[in-house]
C-alpha cells in the first residue's frame, strides 16, 4: 500500500507556486506510480523510504536478500507490503511468529500472502523451490543447516523464475545455522524503539537504520535512516521535534 | 438414468414436486451442546447462527461477537467450521437413504428430493412427510428442530419447511404437526404472502448470488413490490426487460415454478471423472487432496465447453464392494473451490460414519476404505462466466498462484498453506488467526483485513499501536524481578508490586530493564467463571535494546510479543 503520510499536493489556488516546487511534486507523483509500471520489469516494488538501499531502486528479481539485526522483521514486513501492494503474491515459510496486525499496518495484502508452517527438514528445500516457482517473494527462516547444494539450487531457481528469496532471522533465542552461500544483498538493520520511560509512556515507534551490503558493491555503500511511526508504518526521515506522539512532519 | 427429477404435474406448472428437509440452525445445533445452553456460531467476528436458547436471550444473526456477549454473557461462542457441520450431517443423510435414493444435499442442514416416488410408496404426502421426519429425528443424537415441507418446486418446498418449523413448536414432537404440505398447484398461492425478502434469504433454489439477491430484493421493495405475489402478478416480459435474467428467475420462483428449465440436456457421459486412489483412502487428509484434484479435473473438462455444474454426484466404491453415492446441489454454479469442498465434506462424512459403524457393530464386510471415486456432473448450465477484474491480470495472477500453492498442499497436506484472517480480539495473538487456504473465499476482498485497516476501532483494553511485529504463540516463561530480586506481581487494581528491574527469559541470564510502561490490565469475561481471564501486560526495553511485551496470568509471566 502506498504511504500517503508524507506527501500533500499543495493547492495551486492558494498563492504563487514556483516551478521548482511543482516539479518536485510531480516527481514525487511519478515515484508513486512507478511500482505499477515495474510489474513486468526486473525489479520488484520497494517501500519508498527503502529504495535508496537497492541499486535498481527495488529488490532485483531473481536475487536472494538477507535481512538481519534488530528491526529485521519490520523491514521484511515493509518489503512484503510493497510487493503485495502491487498485486504480487508472497509466501512465508516457517515464520509462524509474524504479528499479523503489524503486517496489516505495514500494508501487507492479507489476501495475497500465505503462511506455510515450517516443513520437515527433509522437505524444506522442495517446498521452498515450489513456492519460488509460484509467488514473487518467499520469506524463509530455516532452523536447520541448509546444504550448499540446496542453497545453490534455490538461488538458481530464483534467478530462473524471477522471484526474490528473503532470508530472515527471527530473534526467538533458538540457534541458527549459517547459510553456505552469501546473499546478493544483505540488509543490516538496527532499530531503536522509543517511548518507554520509567513506568510511563508507551512504545510509539522506532528509528530504524538499515545498511545495504551487496556482493558486488562496496561495504556500507548505502544506508538509510527511516522511522516506524506510531501506527506501525515505515516513513522516511522527518524533522524530529520532541519525542512522543504528535511530532511535526515536513510537508512537501 | 435421468439426472433431473422428471415428471410434470398435471394441471400445475413445470415445477417438480419436491420435499425439503430443513434442520434449523444446523451450524449451531450440530455442535451437540445441550439445548438449554445458548450457543452462537461466529465467522469473522459476526454471528452467523444461533440456537433457540441464544435467540431467546437476544442474540441474533448479524451481531458482532462482543454485542452478542453483552446481550447474553453466558453464550458459548464457537468459530464456524463447515467441515464439522458436513461431517455431523452425514448420519442424517444416510438415514434418508432409506426413504429415497434421490437425496440431494443443498448444504449441511438442508436436503431435498423429489416427492413423487416416496409419496406413492408411503401413501400420500402427509404420511411420507411423517416418515421422513421420524427418520431424521432418529438419526440425530439430540433433538433438533426439523421442518419438512412438500410443495411444487424447491423454493416453495423450502419455505413450507420453514413454516413447519414455526408451527411444530417442540422439536421432538413427531407426526403430522411437524410438516407442511402444499397441495399441488397451490405453490403460487402459498408463496404469495411472503415478503420479498424471502428471495434474499439463503435456502434451496435461491436465485443468483447472495449480493445480487439482496440488491434485487432491495430494489423491488423500493418499487413498491413488497410481496412475492405482487412480483408474480407482473408480466414476465416486463420483469426481464427491467431486471434481466436474475429478475426472471425471481419471477419464476415467486410464481411457484422451478428454477430449473423443464427440459435439461443430459450431460454427455465423458464429463465424468474418476480416480482409483492407491493406497485406498481411509484418511480424511488424503481424501481432501484427492477431492481437490478430482474437482479441478472436472472443472477443466467443463470449462472448455462453456458449462458449469450446479449439481454433482459423488460416488465412491468401497473396498468391500459397496457403492455409496451422494448428490450435492449448489445455488449458482459450483466453483472449483466449492466443488472440492463438497467432495471433501462428503469423503469426510463417509469415512467418519464408516469408522463409527465399524466401532459399533464390528467391521462391515461391504465397507472399508475407498478404492474408487467418481465425480459426475448431474446438471450443467451454460457458464455465465466471471467478470475479470479491471486489471485483468490480477485474477490471472491469483489463479496461477493458487495452482502453484496446490502443489505445496500436495507436498505438505491441505492445511499447511494458510492465510491470516481478522477475527477480532484484544491480545496480539488473538486478533488474527490462520485459516487454511481451502476454507477461505478469496473473492471476499473485504473480509480479510477487517477494521484493522480502516483505522483503529475502539476496542476497550486493546493495546496501543504500533502492534508488535513478532507474536509468540505460547511464549517462553519469564521472570520479572524488582530491584531487590523479588518477583513483580500486579494486583487487581493494576498496580505493580515493584519496579521491574530485571527480566530473565527462559531461565537465561538476567537482563536489566532500561525502560518500561504499564501495567495494562485486561479483565475479560469476569462474569463467566469458566472463561474468566485476568491478564496484565508490561512493555519493557532491555539492556540489549530489545523491546518486549510481557503478560502476567495466574501469577506467571510469559513473553507475549516482541517489537523487532
Amino acid at each position: 500500500m502506498f504511504d500517503t503520510g508524507r506527501m500533500s499536493i499543495r493547492s495551486l489556488a492558494t498563492g504563487p507556486v514556483d516551478d521548482v516546487d511543482r516539479a518536485a511534486v510531480l516527481g514525487e507523483l511519478a515515484e508513486r506510480i512507478r511500482p505499477t509500471v515495474l510489474a513486468a520489469e526486473r525489479t520488484l516494488a520497494a517501500p519508498p523510504p527503502l529504495r535508496p538501499l537497492f541499486p535498481a531502486g527495488g529488490p532485483a528479481r531473481g536475487s536472494v536478500l538477507a535481512v538481519e539485526g534488530r528491526g529485521a522483521t519490520s523491514t521484511t514486513l515493509a518489503l512484503v507490503a510493497a510487493v503485495t501492494g502491487t498485486g504480487s503474491w508472497a509466501a512465508l515459510v516457517g515464520v509462524e511468529a509474524v504479528g499479523w496486525s503489524a503486517a496489516v499496518r505495514a500494508g501487507v495484502a492479507l489476501r495475497r500472502t500465505v503462511s506455510i508452517d515450517a516443513p520437515p527438514t527433509s522437505r524444506w528445500a522442495t517446498v521452498v523451490a515450489a513456492l519460488v516457482e509460484t509467488v514473487d517473494v518467499v520469506v524463509v527462516d530455516p532452523r536447520h543447516q541448509v546444504s550448499p547444494a540446496d542453497a545453490r539450487r534455490l538461488a538458481a531457481r530464483c534467478r530462473e523464475r524471477g522471484a526474490v528469496l528473503v532470508r530472515l532471522v527471527v530473534p526467538d533465542g533458538r540457534p541458527r545455522y549459517r547459510w553456505p552461500t552469501s546473499a546478493d544483498l544483505t540488509l543490516a538493520c538496527d532499530a531503536t524503539w522509543s517511548g518507554l520511560g520509567e513506568g510511563s509512556g508507551v512504545v510509539d515507534g522506532a528509528r530504524l537504520r538499515v545498511r545495504a551490503d551487496g556482493r558486488r558493491t562496496a561495504p556500507g555503500a548505502r544506508e538509510v535512516e527511516v522511522r516506524l511511526d506510531a501506527a506501525g508504518r515505515l516513513v522516511g526521515d522527518e524533522v524530529p521535534t520532541s519525542g512522543g506522539r504528535g511530532h511535526l512532519r515536513r510537508v512537501v | 438414468m435421468g439426472a433431473a427429477p422428471s415428471g410434470k404435474e398435471p394441471g400445475g406448472g413445470s415445477a417438480v414436486r419436491t420435499v425439503v428437509v430443513w434442520c434449523a440452525d444446523w451450524p449451531a445445533v450440530s455442535l451437540g451442546r445441550p439445548a438449554e445452553r445458548p450457543v452462537a456460531v461466529v465467522r469473522a467476528n459476526r454471528v452467523v447462527s444461533t440456537n433457540a436458547a441464544a435467540r431467546a436471550a437476544g442474540v441474533t444473526e448479524g451481531l458482532r461477537r462482543r454485542e452478542a456477549q453483552r446481550r447474553c454473557p453466558s453464550v458459548e461462542v464457537h468459530e464456524r467450521d463447515p467441515d464439522r457441520e458436513a461431517r455431523a450431517f452425514e448420519p442424517v443423510v444416510a438415514a434418508l437413504d432409506g426413504v429415497t435414493p434421490r437425496v440431494e444435499i443443498d448444504r449441511p442442514g438442508c436436503v431435498l428430493f423429489p416427492a413423487r416416488g416416496p409419496s406413492r410408496f408411503f401413501g400420500g404426502d402427509v404420511a411420507m412427510a411423517g416418515v421422513v421426519r421420524d427418520a431424521v429425528l432418529g438419526a440425530l443424537e439430540r433433538p433438533v428442530a426439523v421442518g419438512v415441507g412438500v410443495a411444487d418446486g424447491a423454493f416453495a418446498a423450502g419455505w413450507a419447511a420453514r413454516r413447519s418449523l414455526a408451527r411444530a413448536g417442540h422439536p421432538a414432537r413427531a407426526g403430522r404437526r411437524g410438516s407442511v404440505v402444499v397441495a399441488p398447484g397451490d405453490s403460487a398461492a402459498f408463496l404469495a404472502d411472503l415478503p420479498i425478502g424471502a428471495l434474499a434469504v439463503e435456502g434451496p433454489a435461491a436465485v443468483g448470488v447472495t449480493a445480487e439477491r439482496r440488491e434485487l430484493a432491495d430494489v423491488l421493495v423500493r418499487l413498491g413490490i413488497d410481496r412475492l405475489g405482487r412480483l408474480a402478478a407482473l408480466d414476465a416480459a416486463d420483469v426481464v426487460a427491467r431486471f434481466g435474467a436474475l429478475g426472471l428467475a425471481a419471477h419464476r420462483v415467486a410464481s411457484g415454478d422451478d428454477l430449473r428449465p423443464p427440459h435439461l440436456t443430459e450431460p454427455p457421459p465423458d464429463l465424468e471423472v474418476s480416480v482409483e486412489p492407491d493406497p485406498p483412502l481411509d484418511r480424511v487428509d488424503a481424501a481432501a487432496f484427492v477431492a481437490k484434484s478430482l474437482a479441478d479435473e472436472l472443472i477443466a473438462r467443463l470449462a472448455p465447453r462453456g458449462l458449469a455444474a450446479v449439481a454433482v454426484l459423488v460416488s465412491a466404491e468401497l473396498a468391500g464392494g459397496r457403492v455409496v453415492e451422494r448428490r450435492w446441489r449448489h445455488e449458482g454454479a459450483l466453483s472449483p473451490a466449492a466443488m472440492a469442498q463438497r467432495v471433501r465434506w462428503q469423503l469426510d462424512g463417509w469415512l467418519t460414519h464408516q469408522r463409527r459403524l465399524d466401532d459399533g457393530r464390528g467391521p462391515d464386510p461391504g465397507g472399508g476404505p475407498i478404492v474408487r471415486l467418481v465425480l459426475r456432473p448431474e446438471e450443467v448450465v451454460p457458464d455465465a462466466g466471471r467478470q475479470l477484474g479491471f486489471w485483468g491480470g490480477d485474477r490471472a495472477a491469483r489463479d496461477r498462484a493458487l495452482q502453484g500453492l496446490a502443489r505445496v498442499q500436495g507436498l505438505l497436506g491441505g492445511d499447511a498453506v494458510r492465510m491470516a484472517e481478522w477475527c477480532g480480539g484484544r491480545a496480539p495473538a488473538e486478533q488474527f488467526r490462520l485459516v487454511p487456504l481451502d476454507a477461505l473465499d478469496l473473492d471476499d476482498e473485504g473480509g480479510g483485513s477487517g477494521p484493522a485497516v480502516a483505522g483503529p476501532a475502539p476496542w476497550p483494553g486493546r493495546l496501543p499501536d504500533p502492534p508488535p511485529p513478532l507474536v509468540w504463540g505460547r511464549g517462553p516463561a519469564v521472570q520479572v524481578l524488582d530491584p531487590a530480586g523479588g518477583g513483580v506481581q500486579v494486583d487487581g487494581r493494576g498496580t505493580a508490586s515493584g519496579v521491574p528491574a530485571a527480566v530473565l527469559v527462559d531461565a537465561g541470564p538476567p537482563r536489566r530493564v532500561e525502560g518500561w510502561a504499564g501495567p495494562w490490565v485486561a479483565d475479560e469475561r469476569w462474569w463467566d467463571p469458566v472463561a474468566h481471564r485476568r491478564r496484565a501486560r508490561l512493555q519493557v526495553r532491555l539492556d540489549d535494546g530489545s523491546v518486549h511485551l510481557l503478560v502476567l496470568e495466574a501469577g506467571h509471566w510469559r513473553l507475549e510479543a516482541t517489537w523487532d
